[in-house]
């Protein structure tokens, strides 16, 4: 049990979170018209979301778009200037260091110190929190264990490699079971298996219980892990919901693609001739997709492929990704985003 | 309480086993003040030149031994951003950096005892006034301390706190009656030499050692306490405004 259990409320919401905007579901953190200036700047404008109790919230965002200036202000580290953030009912801005307390917060780059070693450093991050010797580092250790680490926690943390410290600094953020736990971009910088590896964990904190507000520019990532995301562009959300929902308003099209044999190039124009009101795109090698603005019947097509000799080895719907979601609702490539961040070091 | 208590002590002892008590540094507050004493010594006539010098020497083991110290510790924290994990525990900020600070006082301290141990074994300390040369050992290492805060606010890179410091610290030494007495110094100079905390300082402790300060002792130890207050403040100030902005 990594995070507290608020009372009346279950711990897992992760699945159910995924079908809509729970409503009627505890709300964990509750952001209204949150803004940041920097004198005539406006880094943040007026952004409004919840956050569920138990699931994963995205933000997902370009490089200066106000992610991290919207975790700053909602953990502290930067004054909002107007508007209002509410963390399990409790005003932020009246008492932050009540509201500090129920948070974990994991920020971009692994933060912890580098003459402590894992084990110190986790009963040090409890002792922040105020946490009795014996339960820091009982909890201490629980942690290094779940994480993978217990057999390098005497290791001093200069001596972890970047994956390990990713996954300290994340057990560092748990070490005093917030109530919500902020990841600031986990996997930017870290070698893929590291990064799967923090992925997983992500799940596993969730499926028991967590409530996590995650911010990363991989939109695959957000796509894997979250129940709900936000797009912001330039301080503001241009979109916010369920995946699912996302990616239903960016089917534009139904598209199906079949996947056949080699011969597939043969039957071209009898098919074109078959199904002159589908757009029928031929993809190279043994497989083609049929496109349509309406809903796509499947028996006519297989009863044609049988007829014509032709086995059908695969039938499936194909969906747009978060990815294409992203792109057509701010208009920024993905691929540039990504690159753009890791060119400034994995820094937002 | 019982909450802010740990996180104050943990902080404390980790700073103290982080930064003040790592080989480097207990060889710093060693050699320093040995290294001033020894200084002074050859230079000395007979026995009694070391306890004149003892005031001098002792304010600036702590002087040196804070100020650059807690600024460093704090700038090169803030540079590895171990310092924002601080910032975002549910620690009041005043708390935070008393805890901060008093790992730095407690350095400032055990550096101000060095040249005095020394002293004892060359020449006779009898008739000093234990009482306020303590009082003033911890009031000097608390506001030399709260002048590396200062200096740690203002700074953003290590290198930028070490020289910041020596700004106010070279001065200081010249001005505040270690070398020459106040009333040799130009009479334009006179009224910056009160405006510096190490002036009061070393005042009470030529009182103490000598009793050949100047000033009335309350008024020193006034003034010492009125200049913590509000370095601190000004620090805490300028923390919650630049760090948190």
């Amino acid at each position: 049990m990594y995070f507290a259990k608020v009372a009346g409320y279950p711990t897992k919401y992760a699945k159910m979170s995924h079908s809509g905007t729970n409503k009627g579901v505890e709300a964990m953190l509750e952001v209204e018209d949150l803004t940041k200036n920097y004198g005539d700047f406006q880094a943040v404008k007026g952004v409004s979301f919840r956050v569920n109790q138990g699931e994963i919230f995205g933000f997902l965002g370009p490089n200066g778009a106000g992610k991290t200036t919207t975790i700053n202000m909602l953990t502290g580290l930067a004054k909002i200037t107007r508007g209002r953030a509410a963390l399990a009912g409790m005003d932020c801005s009246r008492d932050i260091k009540k509201a500090q307390g129920m948070m974990g917060i994991v920020p971009d780059e692994s933060n912890l110190y580098d003459e402590l070693s894992g084990f110190e450093n986790l009963c040090f991050c409890g002792a922040l929190y105020g946490m009795e010797k014996p339960d820091r580092e009982r909890r201490a250790g629980e942690l290094l264990k779940e994480f993978g680490l217990a057999d390098t926690g005497a290791r001093p943390f200069k001596a972890y490699s970047k994956g390990m410290k990713r996954k300290l600094t994340i057990a560092a953020g748990l070490i005093h079971q917030p109530k919500i736990l902020f990841l600031d971009e986990p996997t930017t910088g870290i070698d893929v298996a590291s990064a799967r590896q923090i992925r997983q964990l992500i799940l596993k904190l969730n499926r028991e219980g967590a409530t996590i507000f995650l911010t990363t520019h991989y939109i695959e990532e957000a796509e894997r892990l979250c129940a709900r995301v936000a797009f912001i562009v330039e301080g503001a959300i241009v979109r916010l919901g369920t995946i699912g929902r996302l990616m239903q308003e960016a089917q534009e099209e139904t598209v199906i693609q079949f996947s056949l044999n080699s011969r597939v190039q043969e039957i071209r124009k009898a098919l074109e001739k078959e199904f002159p009101k589908f757009h029928i795109e031929f993809t190279g090698g043994s497989a083609l997709r049929i496109r349509s603005p309406y809903s796509v019947e499947l028996f006519p097509f297989m009863d044609f492929f049988r007829k014509h000799g032709l086995p059908v080895y695969e039938a499936k719907l194909l969906r747009p990704s978060l990815e294409d979601v992203f792109v057509k609702v701010t208009g920024i490539e993905s691929h540039k985003m990504v690159k753009e961040i890791e060119k400034g070091g994995g820094k937002k | 309480m019982r909450k802010k208590w740990i996180a104050f002590h943990s902080i404390l002892m980790k700073d103290m086993g982080n930064y003040y008590l790592k080989p480097p540094n207990i060889s710093w507050g060693i050699i320093f003040p040995f290294a001033w004493t020894l200084m002074f010594y050859i230079r000395s006539q007979s026995p009694l030149d070391i306890r004149e010098i003892l005031p001098g020497v002792t304010a600036m083991a702590v002087l040196f031994g804070t100020t650059s110290m807690l600024a460093v510790t704090i700038t090169f924290e803030r540079k590895s951003r171990s310092f924002e994990r601080l910032l975002l525990a549910p620690i009041d900020i005043n708390l935070l950096m008393l805890a901060k600070t008093t790992g730095a006082i407690l350095f400032g301290i055990i550096n101000a005892f060095i040249p005095i141990l020394f002293a004892s074994f060359l020449t006779d300390l009898s008739g000093v006034a234990w009482l306020p040369l303590i009082g003033s050992i911890f009031l000097i290492a608390v506001t030399s301390t709260f002048l590396g805060l200062f200096v740690a606010v203002a700074v953003k890179e290590v290198f930028e706190a070490q020289t910041f410091s020596n700004f106010f610290r070279f001065p200081m030494v010249f001005l505040c009656g270690l070398f020459l007495p106040i009333q040799s110094l130009p009479l334009f100079l006179r009224p910056l030499s009160y405006a510096l905390p190490l002036t009061y300082g070393v005042d009470i402790l030529k009182t103490a050692v000598n009793n050949n300060g100047h000033l009335f002792i309350g008024l020193n130890f006034s003034a010492l306490i009125l200049f913590s207050i509000f370095l601190f403040a000004f620090s805490t100030r300028k923390i919650k405004e630049k760090w948190i902005h």
